[in-house]
């Protein structure tokens, strides 16, 4: 698939901004602070709903102005679908698709599919294990829109869990080992229940990403070093061999009633999907903490191109956005990052500096000034 | 900010569920205008509510008596209970005329959020009527979301040692509608609840 058209209205800062896009590698090129990547994250937000860059919309709006639009004309197997999303801060954000008005958000989400590669992935090696989880469950959400409703569930289950804990933590119930909570044993069904169809999903996406993102760093790095991706399930000390789901659904309960005493006392769930990790490593060593710079980097790069890999084979090519991700590897790592992307059917790219992108990647080519687009004849 | 009485409607008006403070003002000034025989009526349409209704002795359900209108009824079957969150329940179950047992209804589900537990719902009073023994089954019809389907499964684990039959109403695809019209989870549980065709 492929964005043929991208109009902006109050979006960042773009008062108003329309691009005609090919096939094949674009390239925008622009110093800092003019708009490259808010181009990027536009595109991306078609496809996801949400931004790379923050956690809410209002940034996403041009100062001043009350809501931001984007157009953008996907092209897939042929058929041109436009989607028109209306941002609205602190109010209900409106969609159309194909000019009809009666359109749900949910249902221009998954029209578009954009796998973003940025200077902010790292942290998918550096940080948190949250970022890791994230960068799964939006993996699956991209393959499989059902699982936004298994993970809008789980957020339920555990919301509601947690209140449940707490009120019973303020009140001392556990000194009675927790008899009083008949509810607990009730949640804690549905939190095995709805987690292990995540954790199942997962793990399962898991082993696909393997193979793929050690070809992928391999490819990248021109280095034998084997990576290993390493679910670290919080339910149990074991690695998890079973995508099963009555299996696991029996492992989280087992967990569930062994941490509950803990729960009761710390008034939080502590077992299950949400406190997971993605541990990678690095020729038998974590990643995190051990990984040069050049390493972290090049392995989050081998990441999203396993998502890649796994997105086209279900049968479309996502588009590729790379935001500045060329000015942190060396030139060797560059061109084999080119020739690896290249043959996706659309690269959208950003670059301070023309020399920052490797000749494999000439195309199309648009230079941002002040939030002003121009395409380069 | 208007004068005191109109602006004293307009907040009391706001305080109600689905009306926002545009909506509050449209209606305080709809009032203003009308006739006053009408809105005497509405206020006696209010104050009837409070004073007149209560809740059925028995389900639980609206009643202008001591018992509602379905518990009075005998007609209806006494061996099937089927336990609804709301009133409201209990009139959209009698609209499909399929069903013939009784109800109970429990004024709500489980939710921590909201600080809603068993002990706040009617669940002692329909243990109370199942002990009397005539009940053979137990239908639950709580929402099929998820604070529905934990009340569900709290009331099918309270049930279990008394030996009763207790069913959960099905999920899945509204009938009359298309098929790429229902959502994913819709769809994906209509497939697990799926069943075979005898003819």
């Amino acid at each position: 698939m492929h964005v043929s058209h991208l109009q902006l209205a109050d979006y960042r800062s773009y008062e108003a901004a329309y691009l005609e896009l090919e096939p094949g590698v674009s390239t925008f090129i622009g110093p800092n602070g003019q708009g490259k990547t808010n181009l990027v994250e536009a595109i991306g937000y078609v496809a996801t709903h949400s931004s790379h860059r923050v956690a809410h919309d209002a940034p996403l709006v041009r100062r001043g102005a009350q809501r931001a639009v984007i157009r953008a004309a996907v092209v897939r197997h042929g058929q041109t679908a436009l989607i028109e999303l209306e941002i609205n801060p602190g109010r209900a954000n409106r969609a159309r698709l194909n000019r009809s008005p009666n359109t749900r958000m949910r249902d221009v989400l998954g029209i578009l599919h954009t796998v973003l590669f940025a200077p902010e992935d790292l942290a998918l090696v550096k940080g948190d294990p949250g970022e890791r989880r994230r960068f799964l469950d939006e993996l699956l959400t991209a393959r499989a829109p059902r699982y936004a409703g298994v993970r809008s569930d789980y957020e339920r289950v555990l919301k509601q869990r947690n209140a449940l804990l707490k009120s019973a933590a303020a009140q001392n119930l556990h000194h009675r080992g927790g008899r009083d909570l008949p509810t607990l044993d009730v949640w804690d069904e549905h939190l095995a229940q709805i987690g292990a169809e995540l954790l199942a999903a997962r793990l399962a996406l898991v082993a696909e990403l393997q193979p793929l993102a050690a070809k992928a760093y391999g490819e990248l790095t021109a280095t034998q070093d084997p990576i290993s991706l390493r679910y670290r399930c919080s339910a149990t000390d074991e690695e998890l061999d079973t995508t099963n789901r009555p299996q696991l659904v029996e492992i989280l309960r087992a967990a569930l009633l062994r941490a509950r005493p803990d729960e009761l006392r710390r008034g939080v769930s502590l077992v299950g999907p949400h406190r997971d990790d993605l541990q990678l490593w690095l020729n038998d060593l974590p990643a995190k903490g051990y990984a040069s710079q050049g390493e972290s980097w090049s392995y989050a790069l081998a990441l999203r191109l396993a998502g890649f890999e796994l997105l086209r084979a279900d049968g479309d090519d996502p588009v590729l956005l790379l935001d500045d991700v060329f000015a942190e590897l060396d030139a060797e790592r560059r061109r084999r990052l080119a020739s690896y992307v290249r043959t996706a059917e659309q690269v959208l790219v950003t670059a301070a500096v023309p020399d920052d992108v490797p000749q494999e990647l000439s195309g199309a080519r648009f230079r941002v000034t002040g939030g002003s687009v121009e395409r380069e004849r | 900010m208007y004068e005191g009485a109109v602006q004293n409607l307009i907040d009391e008006l706001g305080r109600l569920p689905g009306v926002g403070p545009k909506s509050a003002q449209r209606i305080a000034f709809h009032l203003l205008a009308a006739e006053t025989a009408d809105v005497h009526r509405l206020v006696n349409a209010l104050v009837a509510v409070k004073e007149r209704v209560r809740f059925c002795a028995v389900c639980g359900n609206i009643a202008e008596e001591t018992q509602c209108r379905i518990c009075r009824d005998p007609r209806r079957d006494d061996t099937v209970i089927c336990v609804v969150e709301e009133p409201k329940d209990v009139v959209a179950i009698e609209r499909t005329r399929e069903f013939r047992g009784r109800y109970h209804v429990l004024g709500g589900a489980i939710s921590p959020i909201e600080g809603v537990g068993p002990d706040d719902l009617r669940v002692k009073e329909l243990m109370a009527r199942l002990s009397e023994g005539r009940v053979t089954e137990v239908i639950l019809a709580t929402d099929p979301n998820l604070e529905g389907e934990a009340t569900a499964t709290y009331l099918a684990r309270l049930l279990k040692p008394m030996g009763l039959k207790v069913t959960r109403l099905a999920s899945g695809l509204p009938v009359g509608g298309d098929l790429e019209y229902a959502d994913e989870v819709t769809l994906g549980r209509a497939f697990e609840g799926r069943r075979a065709l005898d003819f």
